[in-house]
């Protein structure tokens, strides 16, 4: 198992390529990984996820020429600023498809079916919007559905609580979501972690091991990697820094002070603006 | 006692899911969530309630696991009720979250369609409107997310899961029972006429000759509404 730097897992993507994105909305979000991707020229990504600031920072940063998924949102903030403008710009190309319609698109990708079928999307302008989505008739009694076609990506990146350096995955929180599926939807796929720790030491219930080494392609020890998104049990959403993330982005001067003092230098430099923006927030709370 | 319009609209999100029994009941915003809590405190104890991560409450306890993957699997088997937000809704039921104008370049990008396809096709639905008007009220939505009666007939045997039960408003309650499934006034709130409503929505609703009042909350659910549910009445400001 490769043990990688976020830098190392952007030097191995390619212009063009179709990228997975682990975790939902602003929840465990390899953002690590995304803030890599920002460094670099990469371009006409196509971005499949369950979108969160994930999708914002990469559209906002110039590397995004299409998305695939059924929202992006910010949680507690419904609507990712930087997604909004950009659609309504007319800037990126959009396939927009019912969330269970993506889990489908996935699962598929990771069984190497051409296809899955499913019932949502009848009826509904996702197929106007797609006009290259086609229904299937079931052989077995006539029944119309959506054929959802495989969602096959050339990298996932994912975030997870722990992970051990034969590229084995532990999730400590209360979902999933669908890292896993990404992974084996994907070509390659990159694991992040909040603690890396040698092979077979991991500890806790066995049935939070959600990924394992025949999935993963390289390991990244990124504590704080999934920050401004939740990554519980280790840290909860970062509502504030999540609010100062959000006004920026509404506002263009505001948002090139935004990456002048968080996206330019690498992680170590980006989690020590973290902390000088908590200490800040913490002298002001102070009596 | 007399209870406040966010109260009555509370109880008559509740009424959404009477009778469904053991499913899983997903309101989608604050007064629906009051309400279906409400619910499950009163006249639907089997109703089940996520935390709104990955966990089934009941009265304060965890009794379950549901992680997304699990929740679209409950969606395909139609054990769900969900009540959903719109930012259009048209007469028959056609639901917009997604964005406003043309879509390849929308005026407003809104959520995006979530889960509303799936959901109409699988389970039933309901609607929670805060602010009734002819701009959420329209002759056509222009991005259809969850699918309205017209278009479920369309479908024949694929359609047949579909049903729009309620559309709550903070006007009134509206229902699509009538021969043709279009959209009804089955009650108004106290203090609210048929004229106010039918005037702030942007088409002919079916209107009975005698529209009755919207059920009040009695004194032990307005007990629970205010005392265990919401003490810092953040209803009063979702619904002034």
């Amino acid at each position: 198992m490769r043990i990688m730097s976020p830098g190392d897992v952007a030097a191995e993507l390619r212009s063009g390529m179709t990228v997975g994105i682990g975790g939902w909305g602003s929840r465990r979000k390899p953002m690590a990984l995304v803030r890599a991707i920002l460094r670099t020229d990469l371009a006409d990504l196509t971005i499949v996820s369950f979108g969160g600031p994930d999708v914002g920072l990469l559209i906002a940063g110039g590397h995004v020429r299409s998305v695939v998924t059924g929202f992006v949102s910010l949680d507690s903030i419904a609507l990712e600023p930087h997604f909004r403008t950009a659609r309504q710009r007319g800037a990126i190309e959009l396939t927009e498809l019912d969330e269970g319609m993506l889990h489908w698109g996935l699962l598929a990708a990771a069984h190497r079916l051409p296809f899955l079928p499913i019932r949502a999307g009848l009826g509904s302008d996702v197929l106007r919007v797609n006009p290259d989505l086609r229904t299937v008739r079931s052989p077995y009694g006539g029944e119309e559905l959506v054929a959802v076609p495989a969602l096959r990506l050339d990298a996932a990146l994912i975030h997870l609580n722990r992970a051990d350096a034969a590229g084995n995955g532990q999730y400590l929180g209360p979902d999933p979501y669908f890292d896993d599926l990404f992974c084996l939807a994907a070509d390659r796929a990159y694991l992040s972690c909040e603690q890396l720790v040698p092979a077979g030491g991991l500890t806790g219930p066995p049935q939070s091991l959600l990924v394992n080494r025949a999935m993963v392609n390289g390991v990244i020890q990124a504590p704080g990697g999934a920050h401004f998104t939740s990554c519980v049990p280790d840290y909860d959403r970062d509502e504030a820094f999540q609010a100062h993330y959000a006004a920026a982005a509404a506002d263009p001067s505001a948002w090139q002070r935004f990456q002048a003092d968080y996206l330019t230098g690498n992680e170590a430099a980006y989690q020590a603006a973290v902390r000088r923006f908590g200490e800040a927030r913490a002298t002001a709370a102070a009596p | 006692m007399t209870p406040s319009r966010a109260e009555v609209c509370i109880a008559a999100c509740a009424e959404a899911w009477r009778g469904d029994g053991a499913i899983l009941a997903s309101p989608m915003g604050l007064i629906p969530a009051l309400g279906a809590r409400l619910a499950q405190r009163t006249f639907a104890p089997d109703l089940l309630l996520s935390d709104g991560e990955a966990f089934l409450l009941r009265e304060g306890t965890v009794e379950g696991w549901l992680p997304y993957r699990a929740v679209f699997t409950m969606v395909a088997a139609g054990r769900r009720h969900v009540m959903m937000g719109a930012a259009q809704l048209d007469r028959f039921g056609n639901q917009n979250i997604s964005c406003i104008g043309d879509w390849a370049r929308p005026r407003a990008q809104l959520l995006g369609v979530r889960g509303a396809p799936g959901n109409t096709i699988n389970h039933p639905v309901s609607y929670w409107v805060p602010r009734h008007s002819p701009r959420v009220f329209v002759e056509r939505a222009d991005m259809v997310s969850g699918i309205g009666y017209d278009r479920a007939a369309g479908l024949g045997r694929s359609g047949r899961f579909h049903e729009v039960r309620v559309v709550v408003t903070n006007l009134a309650v509206l229902d699509f029972a009538t021969s043709d499934h279009r959209m009804r006034l089955r009650s108004v709130h106290p203090g609210v006429c048929t004229a106010e409503v039918t005037a702030a929505t942007g088409f002919p609703l079916a209107v009975p000759d005698e529209v009755p009042v919207t059920r009040l909350p009695g004194p032990a659910e307005l007990a629970l509404i205010r005392d265990v549910l919401d003490p810092g009445r953040k209803r009063d400001q979702e619904l002034p």
